[in-house]
């Protein structure tokens, strides 16, 4: 099953690479930055002044740990297996998205950066970048596609009163991967000054190692919460993907216990056999784009194609290289589910438990609806529950009927 | 002997700097840029570059950005690129070729048989943007058993420490990226340039060419008295999509782009060396 000989949690290699995936396929311009981040990021790695600092921002300024809730009423609903929530909506920001930028930040002070610059789908990373840039006083420039500044319209109201300037992208498709570009071509402008704060793990190494490192906490802390809560290690563990993040933070740990199923739940948009999906995995092939190899959405001649999901924060035509290594040896399963799927699962968080899930998280808790019965009675499930669904309201209110609201689940 | 060695070379010998114009395959559509193509030789170009449409050109300002959408909106493919280098070479025999573009849709074609198939198309060498040295052994081989070059790009950002680096495997000339930026935004001060090439040139036997930010003929007059070459790329560009009505081109389109590619030559060879 594995290529490791040892341990699953052993990449990526000198070269930034899982298995055949990651590398560093960018322009010789950033090649040297790339290099700069890496040399940087492995020094504060090895520096407990770095980690202890990290952990008290995390601690007295995002709120973690954040908890693992039993959700009681959900399990019930399901007529299965016992689930445990782990809260990353509870962050400041209300999503997982603030662990990596904490970390990142501190890491761009550290070289001596003075200039932040990022991208965002759905608004939750740029709220998240925006948000660590007021706290210490640093410019930011957020790219967003401009499909998505109109469809988001809270979060980047958010983002601009937190101080960050948000530059709407038309190149392209005007979503998440022309953002993407754009802030790419900013960077190679801007060379002296500027730090790219990637919000998941793709793009280039060291990006996918680093922003899984920092995101690994989720799991850290939701396995020694399950030891304490279950005396055991759960059965299964579900997280979303989109580039990847919060699923790599909750696999992390996990990934040499053979007995955790693990997870990982794509965007199957209007069906994984229509061509609007986000199924990198499921319907994609290995390729390069954004500076690294790995599983992209694309024709037989190359050329990238658009994703679609109704959860912009899925909408992405690639997936983290770790992602790409894990699906081919099989370590984790990949499932998609859709998004009539998805709102219907959003509705029953919010109904049995009271939490208001993102749409993206909604995906997790839509296979978790298959799942927990499957698993049965005696078996414990966690699912990262990965963001609130404030900013989806609107978007939710639109697909749903009235209908849809008068019944209880 | 390769083909790009052979002409610069013979520039050499004739004592003046080479010209490299560069135009997007199938912008705006396969017969037009097929035009501009076979014209440029006779318009002063000493080498071409083609530029191998993608949908993510990361290192491309708007002018090639919106150059790619056009081309893969008029069916750009790879093979479609190849075919018109092939059509190129049943009249000219002579004048290098390099594909200029992005990694994934050479993936996509399959690396051994995309270096087969160029060089059997006539292609002398390729530039591909974002494969650094670090990953270049994904092409190296099959781009070295079909004779391409792999033409290496160095940039403001690539300190003394990378160039060795950089210049290993490196074949037909080096391309000097002017400026830390996008093609087509802003232009490198001379004196920039002047700072900047004698370290490579003493680091290397390779002629060295500029590019990003050459817009003008007495730019690229400048370029070649410090440099062996001069690339302009989104300045044809601008007159291109300047010519084009609703998208499409015009009757003029092919002949306005061919009058500046003179223009820029007849700069390039008036520079007494």
């Amino acid at each position: 099953m594995t290529n490791f000989a040892n341990s699953l949690r052993a990449g990526p290699d000198e070269r930034g690479r899982f298995g055949a995936f990651g590398g560093r396929f960018v322009a010789e311009t950033l090649m040297p930055l790339i290099l700069e981040v890496e040399a940087a990021y492995r020094a504060a790695k090895d520096d407990p002044g770095f980690q202890r600092e990290l952990d008290r921002y995390l601690r007295d300024y995002v709120g973690r740990p954040s908890p693992l809730w039993p959700a009681e009423r959900l399990s019930a609903a399901l007529g299965g297996a016992k689930i445990y929530l782990k809260r990353e909506d509870l962050n400041h920001t209300g999503a997982h998205k603030i662990n990596s930028c904490m970390g990142q930040i501190l890491l761009a002070r550290r070289m001596g950066k003075t200039r932040i610059i990022a991208e965002t789908g759905a608004g939750q990373h740029g709220v998240a970048t925006a948000t660590v840039c007021a706290l210490f006083g640093l410019p930011c420039t957020i790219y967003m596609g401009a499909v998505d500044v109109e469809r988001q319209k809270p979060n980047v109201f958010r983002m601009r009163l937190l101080g960050a300037e948000v530059r709407p992208v038309t190149s392209g498709a005007a979503t998440l991967k022309d953002a993407m570009n754009e802030a790419l071509r900013d960077w190679v402008a801007h060379v002296d000054d500027t730090y790219y704060l990637i919000g998941t793990v793709a793009g280039p190494h060291p990006y996918p190692m680093m922003v899984r490192d920092f995101q690994s906490v989720i799991g850290v802390e939701t396995r020694a919460q399950i030891l304490d809560a279950e005396g055991r290690l759960p059965d299964a563990a579900i997280a979303c993907v989109g580039g990847g993040s919060n699923a790599m933070g909750l696999f992390h740990s996990f990934l040499d216990d053979e007995t955790v199923r693990l997870i990982g739940v794509e965007a199957a948009g209007r069906g994984l056999d229509t061509h609007e999906h986000a199924a990198s995995l499921e319907r994609g092939r290995p390729g390069v784009l954004h500076g690294n190899l790995t599983y992209l959405l694309q024709t037989d001649d190359g050329q990238i194609e658009e994703a679609h999901s109704i959860s912009a924060g899925l909408d992405y035509p690639g997936i983290g290289p770790e992602h790409a290594f894990l699906f081919e040896n099989g370590r984790v399963q990949y499932v998609g589910v859709t998004d009539d799927e998805a709102l219907a699962a959003f509705l029953l968080c919010t109904r049995t438990e009271g939490i208001i899930p993102a749409l993206e998280t909604a995906h997790a808790l839509a296979h978790l609806t298959k799942l927990a019965p499957e698993i049965g009675p005696g078996g414990v499930i966690v699912v990262n529950l990965s963001g609130r669904g404030d900013k989806d309201i609107f978007t939710v209110a639109r697909h749903l009927n009235a209908a849809d609201l008068e019944e209880s689940p | 002997m390769s083909r790009i060695a052979a002409r610069i070379a013979a520039l050499r010998k004739e004592g003046r700097g080479a010209f490299i114009p560069f135009l997007e395959a199938f912008d705006p559509d396969r017969e037009t840029s097929q035009a501009i193509l076979d014209g440029m030789p006779a318009a002063g170009a000493d080498l071409i570059e083609i530029g191998m449409p993608f949908s993510d050109p990361m290192a491309d300002g708007p002018i090639i950005q919106e150059a790619g959408q056009r081309a893969l909106k008029a069916g750009a493919t790879l093979s479609g690129t190849l075919a018109m280098v092939h059509a190129f070479r049943a009249h000219d025999r002579e004048t290098p070729v390099i594909l200029m573009g992005y990694l994934n849709p050479i993936l996509a074609y399959g690396p051994a048989r995309f270096c087969t198939d160029a060089q059997e198309a006539g292609v002398d060498g390729l530039i591909i943007v974002d494969l650094p040295p670090e990953e270049a052994d994904l092409l190296a081989a099959d781009a070295a058993r079909a004779g391409l070059d792999i033409i290496r790009l160095v940039a403001p950002t690539t300190d003394a420490a990378r160039l060795p680096r950089v210049l290993a495997g490196a074949g037909g000339f080096v391309y000097y990226v002017s400026i830390t930026g996008i093609t087509g935004t802003r232009s490198a001060a001379i004196s920039d340039l002047a700072r900047a090439i004698p370290p490579i040139r003493a680091a290397t036997d390779l002629p060295i060419a500029i590019g990003f930010g050459i817009k003008t003929p007495a730019q690229a007059a400048e370029a070649v008295r410090i440099a062996d070459a001069a690339v302009v790329a989104s300045a044809l560009i601008e007159t291109l999509a300047a010519s084009l009505r609703e998208g499409c081109a015009g009757p003029e389109t092919a002949a306005r782009v061919l009058a500046q590619v003179r223009a820029i030559a007849d700069a390039i060879r008036a520079v007494p060396r």
